[in-house]
């Protein structure tokens, strides 16, 4: 099975030095697309290769290029933002690449921005992962002394300088235009749009904001095809899929595997099924921000369609596993205070639901809930939904609880009706 | 137009709108709190959501925020949808999931939008049981109260602060449901706008401090038209009452001149009508030196008997009405007449009144300044002397750079979009002035010079623009290099402007001034040109013309039974110390027609308590020329009268001719309109007082006013008649017309269900535009085309330091330099101690240090101030702030010396 991403990612995840990672084919994308190709003629074949967005939202990443503007009529700097902050709970395949292998990244973003026309290009990258910005730090340097950043990449006349920039904290940074805010030392509210980042994306011009994996997929489409890359895969989707498993696995961790694996492959094959005297529950299949999938799922095939016909979303691919012996309420009290905690507090259906939401579910956990709190919540999950709010956090934070409110209405109301969790006693 | 379907009924509506305007223009009461139509959408409260349908087959339709939506051809939106009826009820639950229940205690109940929306959106059951989040408040300072319990995180109080006001020192802190809108530490609001949050913030969480001293619920005040008196801009206001006191003053919609907004002199200064200062009854000086309280009719009949057969001279005023100038001159013939100001003074505003009436420029209204793109200022800082206008060229400096947002297609109204795009461009903006100015941050270049080279500097600009005006002989070579950019940017501009005034009392600044705006409108017949003047009928009073004080100062010989009338004067203000008094000492009766105890109601014989601007009415005319009534608030208690009304029982108490010609208000307005063809129009300004709407006036006071029966129960059990006004077409009641009143006429904005200022929607023709019938006010200059008048020749020289001596140069301050501001209480806490500003090099070589007192010597006067030092002051000059008491009459420019350091 190829595994373009993680092939060269050591078992003990010590980063490839420039000279290793040149020495297994690194950098070649950069040399074939700035010698060889027009941008137009890259973005064209990340258009043709299906490649969908990984950071959550699987937009196509080449009709998302394309809405750039001609450079020759576009304001400039124009620029490429590397969305590093990986903190949808649950979610850890970002980190794997930017520890494992930053100069793959490096060149995805150089490629990337080549084909955008950007002139300058930033890592955001959440505080925490420390170990990712040491290694980015010194690729950064080391690809500059190399000549693949800087004036006149390789002589060809594209002059591309990246920048690296931890931020404050907040999940509202991985929000892309939250991102552009924080990156311009504003608060880390988001943007409407329209305006598109294309349009007046990072100070007011042109901006393309690609999630880490989406991004280190572009060296290998440019150097093998979009045929190939489509091949990789399963179904429609193309390539390859990071999918990780954490909850109470036998063997929680990532792999990477053709997009389209099935559920049961993903969690029975390669995460080892359940730990000894634990039964499957369901499954948030995506980082927090997803419904959930149970039992009868199993065999859904996990690309940007599939979990979408059974009410989910393969958002970033990196799944929490809910066992038996666990309280789904508790569970989704945890995932509300997340999310209650990390509203930026600029609207104000998830500024005020949010807390409210939290505090019913705390409510149920500690005895004190009512029948009315479900309806309470059933109001919540229909109203804090993608429009209705300014930006995506709070949809995001109803698609666990609706679907816990469906799957597992009994626990809920056993909380209500027993007076406390079932689970602590 | 495009035609949009509301609920399927067709309407067609202006194009560049989005929907929330659109829906609020046609009178829908569609809920809203982020939307301001001053500061456009951004999208945050989501109140507004409306749902939008793909076709006329979509059914299910999909929930929108009106106020991001633009206005599209053929779209169909729904306002009264279940759906998003119900998430309107939703937000307003929300948001009083935390919202204290203030509303008896809150200042904001009854004026409250946050009130009106909850009603209007129907929500009103609580289902959130557990506890509120709550804050810490801060002290702002002595205009705003903090509550920030009350917030409901519509960010409109930062946006307006930061983005519209330009200030730095408030701002929004924490995040998620811990948002905190304040300062960074407790302290006083350093914006000259940070009044504004009152009207701005739909909740409680901002309110005036000095309302609060006296509180009155909104709906019983009684209240009417008015125009701030502070400066010469001329904002309207609506001042309340309650009790026979002046309780409040708030921003009266027009669309023309201040909008939406006021400074927070003309929002806080009215405090000086309650001030101890106060004249409350007549006095006369009967033996020595000692007043008594006269009742009116022994003061008539007093002055019947002194005043028969004598010659009487009068001294106007430029901060009193045209009816009341105009009176006195009609009381004491045009020959005995005088402008109140110096001869100065009145070159100087001679100098305005040729400039725009004979110069070919156009005078913009202060909230056209808004729509210019490059932007001169020679000799004025704003901020301080004229702040609305200061806010007005902020909102100018985003006018170049729309360009941009344009091209991006962005609507206009998307505000925070707006902003990204534009990033910190900004429109050109010069300042020349000798000090630094709270506009230099944003200015492109700033010149520091004294008033000669500032002169200098803008006759080169001049000259450089068009060779046809005079050329500036030796002009500095380093000023001369710097001519280039500021030429190219007033040329390359669609709309430039040019802003100068009287503060530094040179002729020769305005002068300059008017040069480079005739020079640049022969490039761009779009130029505009702006004047500061120092008070609300500097330009009024100017147009009258006629002699100056200095002239009857002047004069030898006073017939000692001569009698002298000032109007509303404190010629201690206007003139050096010294002089008025030898002047004053001449006459054996002097009538002083006044409103507050100053130095010359002192050397007064009779003292006449006339009425403050809301115990009396009459015409202003501004700076831009427009012309604009106020009425009496309230009727003024004891012996308190307006000073025309004053006039005219002296008239009928010394047998005047035109006695039975000038009895009332009405009488008065017509005989300045028809003694001045300037002011012919000034009868049309506003309805005359037999207006009537189905026979009913206009009330003062809203149809919920209470108390009025209980009110004087105390004096007498029986409900006293209502008294009368035959004034104006407004009642002193809350009988009356129900209605909307013609905009001049509007005492207060209220619709059912709109009880907060957001009720101005329901008054404008489109919201944020002008108000139904047109905005009030007339102007009454307009230029007279290229072809008249000619370039001004008068270079002064360049600008010689004295060895033993220095060049004292005039400064404004918003708190401290203006007369009746200046005695309220709130405002008083912001004034300075006096001080001087020096250049650090002038300072290091006299040996004095930053924070020292000095004292300056002029002839036989000493004033101490304390010293400040800027880097750029001009060197061989002391800028010192105009009229602060201690500093009150230096005739600038003055030459000082400096007597060492006090201890």
């Amino acid at each position: 099975m190829e595994k373009p991403l993680t092939q060269h990612i050591r078992a003990d995840r010590e980063p490839l030095s420039l000279k290793e990672y040149e020495k297994v084919g690194g950098y070649q994308s950069v040399r074939k697309a700035i010698k060889e190709l027009d941008p137009g003629k890259v973005v064209q074949i990340v258009k043709e290769s299906n490649l969908k967005g990984r950071g959550g939202a699987g937009f196509p990443t080449g009709v998302k290029w394309g809405f750039m503007p001609p450079s020759e009529k576009s304001e400039h700097p124009r620029y490429l933002c590397a969305n590093a902050d990986e903190m949808e709970p649950g979610t850890f395949k970002d980190r794997l690449l930017m520890e494992g292998n930053p100069h793959q990244f490096l060149e995805a973003i150089i490629t990337s921005s080549y084909a955008i026309q950007a002139d300058v290009a930033f890592v955001f990258l959440r505080w925490a992962y420390k170990i990712s910005a040491r290694a980015i730090e010194k690729a950064i340097s080391e690809a500059y002394d190399a000549g693949y950043l800087g004036k006149n990449i390789l002589s060809s006349g594209y002059s591309l300088d990246l920048h690296l920039h931890t931020s404050a904290g907040r999940y509202m940074c991985g929000e892309e235009t939250g991102l552009l805010n924080a990156l311009e030392g504003k608060r880390a509210t988001p943007r409407a749009k329209p305006p598109f980042p294309q349009v007046s994306g990072l100070f007011g011009k042109p901006t393309i904001v690609n999630n880490v994996e989406s991004l280190c997929c572009v060296p290998h489409i440019v150097n093998n095809g979009p045929d190939w890359f489509k091949k990789l895969s399963y179904t429609e989707d193309g390539g390859t899929k990071i999918y990780g498993v954490s909850g109470k696995v036998k063997k929680p961790g990532l792999w990477e595997l053709p997009m389209g694996t099935t559920l049961r492959e993903i969690l029975e094959e390669h995460a080892g099924g359940m730990q000894d005297g634990l039964t499957f529950r369901g499954v948030i299949p995506g980082g927090a921000s997803t419904d959930f999938m149970v039992k009868e799922h199993m065999d859904v095939k996990m690309d940007f369609t599939g979990p979408t016909k059974v009410g989910s979303r393969l958002g970033t691919g990196t799944m929490i596993v809910l066992d038996d012996k666990t309280c789904p309420v508790g569970l989704l009290h945890n995932l509300q205070h997340f999310f209650a905690q990390e509203s930026c507090g600029w609207c104000t259906p998830c500024r005020e639901g949010l807390p409210w939401i939290e505090r019913i579910l705390l409510a149920l956990e500690k005895g004190e809930g009512r029948q009315e709190d479900l309806d309470i919540l059933a109001m919540h999950c229909k109203y804090l939904g993608p429009g209705n709010t300014f930006c995506a956090l709070a949809p995001g934070a109803m698609e666990p609880l609706q679907s816990a409110l469906k799957y597992f209405k009994e626990d809920f109301e056993k909380h209500i009706q027993e007076k406390g969790c079932p689970w602590r006693s | 137009m495009p035609k949009i379907y509301i609920d399927n009924v067709e309407y067609e509506v202006p194009g560049k709108k989005n929907l929330l305007e659109a829906c609020l223009s046609l009178g829908f009461n569609l809920p809203y709190f982020c939307w301001h139509p001053a500061m456009g959408s951004v999208g945050a409260c989501r109140q507004c959501a409306i749902k939008k349908f793909k076709d006329e087959n979509d059914k299910q339709g999909k929930i929108v925020m009106a106020c991001m939506e633009p206005v599209e051809e053929g779209v169909r939106i729904s306002l009264k949808d279940p759906e998003a009826s119900e998430f309107r009820a939703n937000i307003i639950q929300w948001l009083m999931t935390n919202h204290p229940h203030d509303c008896p205690i809150c200042d904001e109940g009854g004026q409250c939008h946050l009130q009106d929306m909850t009603v209007m959106t129907g929500h009103n059951y609580r289902t959130f049981r557990f506890k509120k989040r709550t804050h810490n408040n801060q002290n702002l300072g002595p205009f705003l109260n903090h509550e920030m319990n009350r917030c409901i995180q519509c960010y409109r109080c930062v946006r307006f602060y930061r983005e519209y006001a330009g200030g730095r020192d408030f701002n929004v802190f924490a995040a998620h449901n811990h948002v905190y809108f304040g300062r960074y530490e407790d302290g006083t609001l350093e914006s000259e706008f940070s009044g504004n949050l009152v009207e701005v913030c739909p909740t409680g969480v901002f309110t005036d401090k000095s309302l609060k001293k006296h509180y009155t619920r909104k709906w019983d005040l009684t209240q009417a038209p008015s125009i701030c008196h502070h400066c010469g801009l001329g904002c309207n206001i609506i001042p309340g009452e309650r009790y026979g006191s002046l309780r409040q003053v708030i921003a009266r919609y027009n669309g023309k001149v201040n909008q939406y907004f006021l400074c927070d002199r003309g929002r806080y200064g009215y405090e000086f009508v309650n001030s101890k200062k106060r004249i409350k009854s007549a006095l006369l000086k009967k033996s020595g030196n000692k007043f008594e309280n006269v009742e009116k009719d022994i003061l008539l009949s007093e002055l019947s008997k002194f005043m028969a057969n004598r010659n009487m001279f009068g001294i106007g005023s430029p901060r009193a009405t045209l009816e009341a100038n105009h009176a006195v001159r009609t009381l004491v013939g045009e020959d005995n007449f005088y402008q109140g100001v110096s001869s100065r003074q009145q070159n100087l505003m001679n100098d305005i009144l040729d400039v725009i009436q004979n110069g070919p420029c156009r005078t913009p209204s202060l909230a056209e300044i808004e729509q210019t793109d490059a932007i001169l200022i020679l000799g004025e800082d704003i901020t301080n002397s004229a702040p609305m206008m200061d806010l007005a060229v902020r909102q100018a400096l985003r006018q170049s750079p729309m360009s941009i947002v344009e091209r991006l297609n962005i609507p206009e109204w998307q505000d925070a979009a707006v902003l990204e795009a534009i990033q910190d461009r900004k429109s050109p903006l010069y300042i020349v002035t000798p000090h630094t100015t709270k506009l230099d941050e944003h200015a492109k270049e700033v010149f520091r010079l004294n008033p000669a080279d500032i002169s200098r500097l803008g006759f080169a600009i001049a000259n450089t623009i068009n060779s046809k005006a005079p050329a500036v002989p030796d002009l500095d070579k380093d000023i001369k290099s710097r001519l280039g950019g500021i030429v190219n940017d007033l040329k390359d501009a669609k709309k430039p402007l040019i802003i100068s005034g009287t503060t530094l009392q040179s002729e020769a600044v305005l002068q300059a001034a008017a040069n480079i705006a005739r020079a640049l409108h022969f490039h761009n017949n779009r130029t505009e040109i702006s004047f500061v003047v120092p008070a609300c009928n500097s330009i009024g009073t100017a147009m009258m013309d006629g002699k100056n004080m200095e002239d009857l100062m002047a004069q030898e010989k006073i017939d000692k039974d001569a009698v002298l009338i000032i109007l509303e004067n404190d010629l201690f203000r206007q003139m050096e110390k010294k002089q008025v008094e030898y002047f004053l000492k001449k006459w054996k009766t002097i009538i002083c027609l006044d409103y507050y105890e100053h130095d010359t109601t002192s050397m007064a014989t009779v003292v006449i308590p006339a009425g403050a601007f809301s115990e009396t009415d009459g015409t202003l005319v501004n700076n831009e020329g427009r012309a604009q009534r106020f009425y009496q608030v309230y009727p003024p208690i004891g012996n308190i009268q307006e000073s025309w009304r004053w006039i005219s029982d002296i008239m009928a108490a010394t047998g005047h001719k035109e006695t039975k010609n000038l009895q009332n208000l009405n009488d008065f307005i017509r005989s300045v309109a028809e003694s001045y063809p300037e002011f012919r129009s000034i009868v049309d300004i506003t309805p005359p007082p037999g207006f009537r709407i189905a026979g009913q006036k206009i009330p003062r006071e809203p149809h919920r006013f209470s108390g009025r029966t209980a009110m004087n129960a105390n004096i007498n059990v029986s409900e006293p008649k209502p008294p009368l006004d035959p004034d104006s077409a407004l009642s002193f009641t809350m009988e009356g017309f129900q209605g909307k009143p013609p905009s001049p006429l509007i005492p207060f904005f209220w619709s059912p269900g709109w009880n907060s200022q957001q009720a101005i929607n329901k008054y404008q023709i489109e919201v944020g535009g002008p108000l139904q019938g047109g905005d009030p006010g007339k102007r009454l200059l307009e230029n007279g085309g290229a072809s008249n008048g000619s370039y001004f020749k008068d270079i002064p020289e360049q600008f010689k330091s004295k060895k033993d001596g220095w060049l004292l140069i005039p400064l404004a301050l918003i708190y401290g330099s203006e007369e009746l501001s200046s005695l309220s209480a709130p405002i008083q806490q912001r004034i300075p101690d006096p001080f001087a500003i020096m250049n650090n090099k002038d300072a290091d070589q006299l040996k004095i240090k930053e924070g020292k007192t000095i004292t300056l010597n002029i002839d036989d006067s000493h004033y101490k101030c304390k010293v400040v030092i800027e880097e750029q002051f001009p060197q061989g000059t002391i800028g010192l702030p105009v009229n602060l008491p201690a500093l009150s009459g230096i005739q600038f420019p003055e030459w000082a010396k400096i007597s060492g350091e006090s201890k």
